[in-house]
Formats: structure tokens, sequence, C-alpha cells
């Protein structure tokens, strides 16, 4: 490719926002349950709805909430009129889709200042069945995710040697950093590693501690130019590196335990922000993991650990809190999972670290941060670092 | 801005019911051709991205079945919008703009015969206040033409000649689901008669686009995208003047549509009513006008809901392609009446 054909805008993140995440908001619509989102985003930025060009809005499937194709309806809530307005769905990693799409319209200097949000409002329906809806001539899925991915897990276990207490481990670790997270839906203070080894075993091996709660909620950032972050009243997040990579859902061949498009996908973010060891010169990880064992799953995808060895970094605490690689500050998934919103969430608490505006579950010092989300069969990937420092700077 | 064009198009015929071949059945052979016309194989290919609708599918993720058509291994660079496939479109082209990619592959595809669409489409509408009185789609094109009609901007009579030209358009096109002109036939919806109302079917679409030298070397006259914008209105009707299209307006402002004249208007108009309020948006009736609309047949002639969008980016490309045009502009749309519309400018080079 021709690199020297243009050159493109450095694109900062300079507002983020986030409902406080739960199981049903009954008290607001769709409409002000993005609103809100997108309220604290420009509040943080300190800017108006006029300062924004465009609006890059992403959710998983429409049947998760009955509505076809909802951004028509939610033009008027997120101020687009008048304006460009994007959907994008890209199954599980639309989160970190919709962000990335958000972040080419400034790369690409189509537009300066852009609002990407994504949502999920799961007590408008029923996610499960959402997913489950037969079709003629073709294999039903399983109800639900868990279904589809155990039998992974159980790849792993047996590939690695893994002791089956790993999993517990990383639902014990992700729930209480959860405690530190005002926004998180889950917030059990009196979780202990014997509570989730004693819950129900669901989809066996993954226990019903292990997996990933049904959450209503949305996330918005502001994404800027260079000279959009001169004005940021905070300390902005610069894009390092973004990428999607997808691969078929189903074929002779294919890797569910480390999928190559997550591996090429990673593989691409540190080529663009210059990353050669992603163990030592990344501060914290927001990794998309629904199921607990995706942790050390994704530590060996994405390379901070070799192949075989992810388990050993999650028994050793180094993807707790206080742990070299802390991985899943916020609480991850595991502890908040409004759908389509969960990558972007990623995306953003990636954000937050690098901008030293975390709060309690803020790492000191975080200057580099990896934001991942993955979706379908295991097939889409996105991805982006971000950075305390301007690129190139 | 970095010169990005249009180098190949390709799209199914377009039919009442497929029953018989699933989306994938029906993509494929139309993304074999676009890469035919170029001579690209899939692994040549920056970035993918794919307009279409769960909705239409009737089941969630529909798009991931579609990947297989693509063939995505090794991995591609890949994105999704659950949107028509003009902006896929537009999301492949920011991309190009970027410099991330010098090729890219869009495609579309819908099937609109497993269902009752105009049932399927008030989904689309307020969840809580209006989508639970079921208006179908027909009904609020129905809504807007007797707007135009009360408002002295068009007639039943200047409809039907819509609908006549567009079907004596499409008899020299192949794809086409109605070629040569049907009859007026009964109110469907009050003032809109069934042949003012598009043709219920199925169908794919797929265009190629490349950046600068890449582009002149895939194809003897790429179709140049000299400006390509997008505009969303209110969604709620009673806020709306249904008889003008603001944003169609706008896009086409900042697409540079009316810097200087068109010679082709390929337009997203499902409905002849909607013809009118777009031809007068985008000054096509402008006196001295030489503006050839829709010579495709348009939407009235085959309407895969999802990629008629798309197919309007790539029939306008094509006819540059073809030496036919010069400088075309494109339209498509989505929502109720006319929500939001995307304009795109095309140019061969001279």
């Amino acid at each position: 490719m021709n690199k020297a054909a243009t050159a493109k805008e450095c694109v900062a993140v300079v507002g983020i926002g986030q409902t406080k995440h739960v199981a049903a908001r009954h008290d607001v619509s769709i409409a002000g349950l993005v609103r809100e989102a997108a309220r604290r985003a420009l509040d943080d930025a300190q800017l108006t709805w006029a300062d924004i060009d465009a609006v890059v809005i992403g959710k998983a499937p429409d049947f998760f909430e009955g509505v076809m194709m909802p951004e028509l309806y939610l033009a008027d809530a997120l101020g687009a009129v008048g304006k460009p307005m994007l959907r994008v769905h890209t199954a599980g990693s639309v989160g970190g889709s919709t962000a990335l799409v958000a972040t080419n319209l400034v790369a690409a200097r189509v537009h300066r200042t852009v609002l990407t949000l994504a949502f999920e409002k799961q007590s408008e329906s029923n996610a499960m069945w959402g997913l489950s809806l037969p079709i003629p001539f073709q294999q039903p899925l399983l109800a639900g995710a868990g279904g589809f991915f155990a039998p992974h897990v159980r790849a792993y276990m047996r590939r690695t040697g893994a002791p089956d207490t790993v999993g517990s481990l990383v639902a014990y670790k992700d729930r209480r950093n959860a405690l530190k997270n005002p926004y998180a839906h889950l917030h059990e203070k009196d979780i202990t590693l014997e509570k989730v080894q004693a819950s129900p075993m669901l989809w066996d091996p993954i226990r019903y501690s292990e997996t990933c709660p049904s959450s209503d909620g949305a996330c918005a950032m502001i994404l800027t130019d260079r000279a959009g972050a001169a004005r940021s009243p905070h300390p902005p997040a610069w894009v390092h590196g973004g990428a999607m990579r997808s691969e078929p859902t189903l074929f002779a061949g294919k890797d569910f335990v480390s999928p190559q498009a997550g591996k090429d996908c990673a593989a691409d973010v540190y080529r663009q922000a210059g990353i050669t060891d992603p163990r030592r010169q990344i501060d914290a990880v927001e990794m998309y993991v629904p199921f607990s064992w995706y942790e050390p799953m994704w530590l060996e995808n994405l390379g901070f650990a070799d192949e075989g060895e992810g388990w050993k970094l999650t028994e050793a605490g180094v993807t707790e809190l206080d742990g070299d690689l802390p991985v899943n500050p916020s609480g991850g998934v595991l502890s908040t999972n409004p759908i389509g919103a969960s990558g972007m969430i990623r995306f953003a608490e990636a954000a937050l670290q690098v901008r030293g505006r975390a709060g309690d579950h803020q790492i000191d010092g975080a200057r580099r941060a990896l934001g991942h989300a993955y979706g379908g069969g295991a097939q889409f990937f996105s991805m982006w670092l971000v950075g305390a420092d301007s690129p190139a700077a | 801005m970095r010169e990005v064009a249009i180098v190949a198009f390709g799209q199914s015929d377009h039919v009442r019911d497929s029953a018989e071949t699933s989306e994938v059945e029906m993509l494929m052979p139309v993304l074999h051709d676009v890469l035919a016309q170029t001579g690209l194989k899939a692994r040549d290919i920056d970035f993918t991205c794919s307009g279409s609708s769960d909705y239409l599918a009737g089941r969630a993720f529909s798009f991931t079945m579609a990947l297989d058509g693509v063939g995505a291994w090794p991995p591609i660079s890949e994105s999704h919008v659950e949107m028509d496939g003009a902006w896929a479109l537009y999301e492949a082209w920011v991309k190009i703009l970027t410099g991330e990619a010098e090729t890219a592959l869009v495609y579309a595809y819908g099937k609109s015969s497993p269902g009752d669409v105009r049932e399927v489409l008030t989904r689309q509408l307020d969840p809580y206040y209006v989508a639970p009185l079921w208006p179908d789609s027909v009904a609020l094109a129905a809504l807007q033409a007797r707007a135009l009609i009360d408002a002295g901007l068009t007639d039943e009579r200047e409809l039907a000649g819509i609908a006549a030209r567009s079907r004596t358009a499409a008899e020299a096109n192949p794809h086409a689901q109605l070629r040569g002109p049907v009859p007026a036939g009964e109110h469907l919806v009050a003032p809109l008669r069934t042949g003012d109302c598009p043709p219920v079917g199925d169908g794919a679409a797929a265009v190629i686009l490349a950046a600068g030298d890449t582009a002149r070397r895939l194809t003897d006259r790429p179709a140049w995208i000299r400006g390509l914008d997008h505009r969303i209105e209110a969604h709620s009707l009673g806020v709306r003047d249904l008889t003008d299209s603001p944003s169609t307006r706008l896009a086409a402002q900042r697409a540079g549509a009316f810097e200087r004249p068109l010679d082709t208007a390929e337009l997203h108009a499902p409905f002849t009513s909607q013809e009118v309020v777009l031809r007068r948006a985008l000054e096509l009736d402008a006196p001295g006008s030489t503006v050839r609309i829709n010579p495709s047949g348009g939407a009235l002639a085959a309407n895969p809901v999802m990629a008629a969008g798309l197919i309007r980016l790539g029939e306008a490309a094509a006819r540059i392609q073809r030496g036919e045009s010069d400088r075309a502009l494109a339209h498509a749309t989505s929502g109720p009446c006319l929500q939001q519309n995307l304009v795109a400018v095309l140019e061969g080079e001279s």
C-alpha cells in the first residue's frame, strides 16, 4: 500500500460517557438511554451538540430490542438531524468497530469532531432467543452464546493442560475490580472465590459466576483531531493504532481456541503503534472476556503470553489490578454486558486509563492501553491501542 | 483529498421470489463478476464492507453467512453496516481516504420475499409511539404523495408518467424485475396506485473501489467519486415537511452536485412521488437541464431493499465507464419518507 499517498490526521479521544449499567433501565426509553451517555461524553469534553460533525452508532442484532435499524428513530436524541449518521453492526465486536469507523472519519479529514456511541437495552427483549430464531433448512444456534463457546474453552484446557481452577480466578478478579467502577453492572460486595467456585455449572466448564450478565447500557466517546485535542479540558487519549479482522464462522482447519483473525488484528495494531513487546510496552488491557476462560485464551492470542502459557499469567496474579499486566481493571464484560456496547466500553476504558481518568480502578502511570473486542463465532475482531502521548510526538 | 473511483459494478437479476437460493448463493456470482471485471482476486482486496438487514433475513448476525461468499480466509479487514450498501460504500471510501487501503469490495443484498416487507419496515419506526400502530411503508409514502398533491407540486397524471418512463427505461436493463410499462392499476393506498409503487423482490449488488493509479490500472474509464455526503432528518413525520428533502439538498451541496451541470441522475425513489421530492431538492428540473433521470429504470423497476441504493451508485458508475455519462449524480435513501439520504457525484476523466 502506498502510505505516502495521504498523511492521516491524528485522532484523540476527548470525551467519554457511560450510563450506570443495570439489568433493566425501566426509567428511560432507548432514546433516553443513548442520550444520557452522549450527554456525559459531551460534558467530559466540554463540548455541545453543535460541535459534533457526525454520529457513528453501533449495536448488536436489532432483534435484541425489536427495533429495525433503530438509528433512524435515534437521530433526534443524538442531535444528528442535519448531520451524517452511520450505523455499524459487526456482531459482538461492534462496539470496537464502531469506534474505529468514527476514528477513520477524523483520520481521513472528512470530519473534525465525531460522536460515537454504542448501546444495548437488553431488557426490551430477550437476547438469548433473539439469537435463536428458527430458520428453515439451517442448523439452529444453541440457546445462547455459552453453549457455542464452552467446547472451545474445553479445547483450550485440553490443549494447554490448564488446571480447571483458572476460570474462577478470572471471574473473582473481574467482579472485585467492578466494585471500584461506579458504572459496572454487577457490584457483588460479598464476592469470594469460594462463591464463584460453588456457583452452578451452566455450560461445562463454565459456571454461572464465570459468565457475563445481561445489561442495559450505553457508552459514548467524542473523537477529534489535533486541533480539537489542543482545546480539550482534560488530557486526551491518542489513537496509536486500530484494526479489524474477520474470518468465516466455520471451516476446516479453523482454530477456535486462538483464531488467526485475532492474531492478525493484534499484529496490525502493534505494527501501527510500534509495539514489539506487548507484555512490556502495554500498561493495561481491556479485553472482551464474556466467559472467564477467555482471559487466558486471549492473553495468548494477543501475544501477551506464549501459546499454552496464558493461564499461568492469570494464575500468578499478573492480570490483577496490581499485577504487572492488569487485565480488565473496569471489571470487564464479566461484570457489565450491554452486548452492542461492550466492545466500545473496552475501547473507552482503555482510553480512560491513559487519560488518567479511570477513578478508583486507575492503573498508576498507564501510558499505553489496549482495547479489544470480538464477536460472532470468535471470527470478528476489532482492537485499538491508545496512548497518553500523541503519535510521533 | 485522495482520488477514489468505482472501477467495477455487478448485480444479480432481481426477482420476486428467490426461495430456492440462499443469500450467499445470490451474492456469490455477483462477487465473482466484479472481481473478474478487474482481474483482482479476493486476497487482493484491502478492505471489504457490506450492507444488509437482520430484519429482512429474519435472523440475527445474518451477514456472517454472507461472509462465506467472500471467502474470508486468510482473515480479511472487513466491516458491515446495518444500512443500505450505499453507506457501506461510504465507509469503504473513508477507509481508502485514510490511506489504509488501495482497493475495497462493497456488497449488499436483501431478500424481501420471505416476509411481508411492508409490515417488516414498520419495525423501523419509533418503537414506543408509532411502531405499535403498524403504519406500513406504502401508507407512509402515500401520506407524502398526498402532501405533494395538496401543495400543488404534482398530480396523479405526472406520477403515472414517472412510472411509465422508469419501466420503459428498464427495458434496456436485463437485471430489472419490471421491464416495460405496467398498468397504473388501482389505488394501493390513495393517492398511490400499484404502478406508483416498487416491485417487491430479492437481489444483490457489488462494487469495487480503487484509489488513484490503481483505479486507472484496473479499468479503462474509472468513475471518480468527486464528492460523497449523507445526511439524516428528524424521525417523526410530524415535524418534517414531507414535500421537501433538505437532507438530500445539503448532501448534494457538500458533494459538489450544484457546481457544474450533470448529465445523469440515478435516484433511489421507490415511489413515484419521492422522485418529485428529490428532483426538487436536487434542482434537476431547472430551466435548460438535460439530466437523464434513472436510465436504469430505478427502484420502480427493481427494489431489492438494502441493495437498491448501492445499485444507484453502481448504475451511475457503469454509465460513466461505458462512456455514456461524464458527470452523474447517484442518490440513496433510507428510512420512512426519505428520512436519510446520500448523494455521490461521479465523473469520468475527460
